[in-house]
């Protein structure tokens, strides 16, 4: 259990874990709700160590869209599965909603999305939607009007009763957004959820993803290869640099990009500046050596 | 195949089935010493003479189902013509044979006419091979004068089913009903008990696994009398020697099956806080189904072998393999012979019945899945 605590917490948490208010590194109206600090992760592998992480400190605060962005094999999945519960970090803290990842997963305060949809190939859509609420023990009524809810939410009313195979790659990953949605988790973790997918999908679902943050406020952190994704997403961009992962650089979009975003603003100058600026970021980490 | 082209040529026929013509100037068969020409039998000359109408008037056919249909009157006619000259006490020459192989070689185009056809009609082809291989089995035990005892005729083992039914079903209630099925389940059921438990305690699954390929090695013939007696002449002995064969195959398979989920499937568990019992009811064992299924197929066939074979060592009196091992001593092959159809029935259908569980149970599996 890490000590270093948190700013505002839930009131339900042990005073224990309120303690000082550290000072955030990357300061937001929102309390924060993922608050990483000096992680590192080594793992071995066949024959020498693998620095996943180095050093790296950040904090997403409520309402937040954050993507991490870099090349391939920079240790953004990894931190991602570290908030995730999924990967054991070599040192540092994490604390989700003020709890270690391993209370926050088992209080279920984060839905993932993964790379690949991960759909139950013998449950329908509507199924799959309702298999978190099935094994948090919501009632079955209840589960049924929050999947159908979702589905609609994501644009895939009337396909309840098909089965994932029946789907396109890019319906089936709604469903799988659907799915993380349907236990109204507060926070969304996802990894390249649109990286399998051909660019005009892409471009729908980016759209579709955009107007789903602005309604539902839910903080979002979001893996990606592709800087326009990142900036047109994000509220703040976190540019990682090769092997071992280390924080290159914050860029704020929400200064400069309105809240709202439609396709077109991927034309304006202010997109172009923040896209340069990931750019320039990513070959100062020589992303572009290899 | 969809529908009819139009004026699509009908591919040239073979000539094969025109040997037939032939026949009349060969003898056709003895009967009782006295040899009997062709032209003398009204019954053959009926049989070449519906064989070749049936030829001529296939230009007559719109498509290849009806061309099959009228084809086929010739192939009944040659085999029927046959078969009455049997009956009728005639032993056949070459002129009877070279009818039945004009009417084989015609229905050789009937079954190539309707391995093209779909819908219900096609069937019809996989039914008729059959049964040509029964008409021919009993045409030439028959007209060869097979003796019975190294292969007697389907009709004289349809006969002994008749005669011996209550027998063979008796032998069918002690064999599958009780040993088979009673072996069967606790075999399977341990099987998959074991795999769930080596599951949650990893060595169990490290030390079982070898034990497996040395089991499945064990020869049934050598571990079924240990079984007669450890376990005594009745059911118990069978179940036995089919848990022995069962047991691993399906641990195997269960195994197999719950190390199937994807990595970001369990990911996906592992996030929803989900336990062991949940994942592995939601997740692991829905995936393995599909290796379950393969598991009880095979174990389906072996139970009912091991089952068999253990009753050649002891049993009360009744049972498939006592009655296949006593009737063979007495030379009544028809009665094996009808204990052997019993048993194949019996398996197919065991294995057909699961096959169609498995359809329903994982039509979402790839191999099975329709768009």
């Amino acid at each position: 259990m890490p000590a270093a605590p948190s700013p505002s917490l839930p009131p339900s948490l042990p005073p224990s874990l309120t303690a000082v208010p550290p000072p955030a590194p990357f300061a937001e109206p929102g309390r924060t709700i993922v608050d990483v600090r000096n992680l590192t992760l080594t793992y071995q592998a066949a024959d020498h160590p693998v620095y996943a992480l180095s050093d790296v400190s950040l904090s997403i605060a409520q309402g937040d869209f954050i993507s991490l962005i870099g090349p391939s094999g920079c240790g953004k999945t990894t931190l991602m599965r570290v908030i995730a519960d999924l990967e054991q970090p070599t040192s540092g803290t994490v604390l989700v909603n003020g709890m270690t990842p391993e209370q926050a997963r088992l209080k279920r305060a984060y839905g993932y999305v993964f790379q690949a949809p991960a759909l139950y190939p013998w449950r329908t859509v509507e199924r799959n939607v309702t298999l978190p609420l099935e094994i948090m023990g919501t009632p079955r009524a209840e589960r049924q009007t929050r999947a159908r809810e979702q589905l609609e939410r994501v644009g895939l009313a009337g396909f309840e009763r098909k089965f994932p195979w029946q789907l396109s790659g890019g319906m089936q990953q709604r469903v799988s957004i659907a799915r993380a949605l349907a236990f109204n988790p507060d926070l969304l973790l996802m990894d390249e959820p649109f990286g399998a997918l051909d660019e005009i999908t892409r471009d729908h679902l980016n759209l579709q993803l955009t107007q789903l943050w602005r309604r539902t406020r839910k903080t979002c952190v979001f893996v990606t290869h592709s800087i326009a994704e990142a900036v047109f997403l994000s509220t703040r961009i976190v540019v990682m640099s090769p092997r071992p992962g280390r924080i290159l650089d914050v860029i704020d979009c929400a200064r400069e990009l309105p809240p709202e975003r439609t396709l077109d603003i991927r034309e304006s100058p202010e997109f172009q500046r923040i896209a340069h600026r990931v750019r320039e970021g990513l070959m100062e980490g020589h992303s572009y050596d290899d | 195949m969809t529908g009819v082209p139009f004026h699509q040529p009908r591919p040239v026929m073979a000539p094969g089935p025109l040997v037939a013509l032939l026949a009349p100037l060969l003898p056709l068969g003895g009967v009782a010493g006295h040899s009997v020409g062709f032209v003398d039998s009204p019954v053959a000359l009926a049989g070449l003479a519906l064989l070749v109408g049936a030829l001529l008037l296939r230009r007559l056919a719109v498509g290849a189902l009806s061309e099959a249909a009228i084809l086929l009157i010739g192939v009944a006619a040659g085999y029927g013509a046959t078969l009455r000259l049997l009956a009728d006490g005639v032993v056949p020459e070459a002129g009877a044979w070279l009818l039945l192989l004009g009417a084989t070689l015609l229905l050789g185009r009937v079954l190539r006419l309707l391995a093209e056809v779909s819908g219900p009609a096609r069937h019809a082809c996989p039914a008729l091979f059959g049964l040509a291989i029964l008409l021919l089995w009993e045409i030439l035990t028959r007209g060869l004068q097979i003796p019975a005892i190294l292969l007697p005729p389907p009709s004289a083992i349809a006969a002994a089913f008749a005669t011996n039914a209550a027998d063979l079903w008796d032998d069918f209630r002690q064999t599958v009903l009780i040993s088979v099925l009673r072996g069967y389940l606790l075999g399977c059921g341990a099987g998959f008990a074991v795999a769930i438990l080596a599951d949650r305690v990893p060595f169990l699954a490290r030390g079982l696994l070898p034990l497996g390929n040395l089991a499945s090695a064990i020869p049934v013939v050598g571990i079924a009398p240990i079984m007669v007696m450890w376990f005594g002449f009745d059911w118990q002995s069978k179940a036995a020697v089919i848990v022995v064969m069962t047991f691993f195959p399906m641990l195997i398979n269960t195994l197999a099956g719950l190390a199937s989920a994807e990595r970001i499937q369990l990911d996906l568990m592992r996030s929803y806080a989900a336990g062991y019992w949940r994942s592995l009811l939601l997740l692991r064992l829905p995936c393995a189904l599909p290796f379950l299924f393969n598991g009880l197929k095979i174990n389906s066939t072996l139970a009912l072998i091991g089952a068999i074979v253990a009753e050649f060592f002891g049993t009360p009196v009744v049972g498939m393999g006592f009655r296949i091992s006593t009737q063979v001593a007495r030379m009544n092959l028809d009665v094996v012979w009808a204990s052997i159809t019993v048993a194949a029935l019996t398996g197919s259908l065991l294995y057909g019945a699961l096959a169609l569980a498995e359809r329903r149970v994982t039509a979402w599996h790839p191999s099975f899945r329709k768009r």
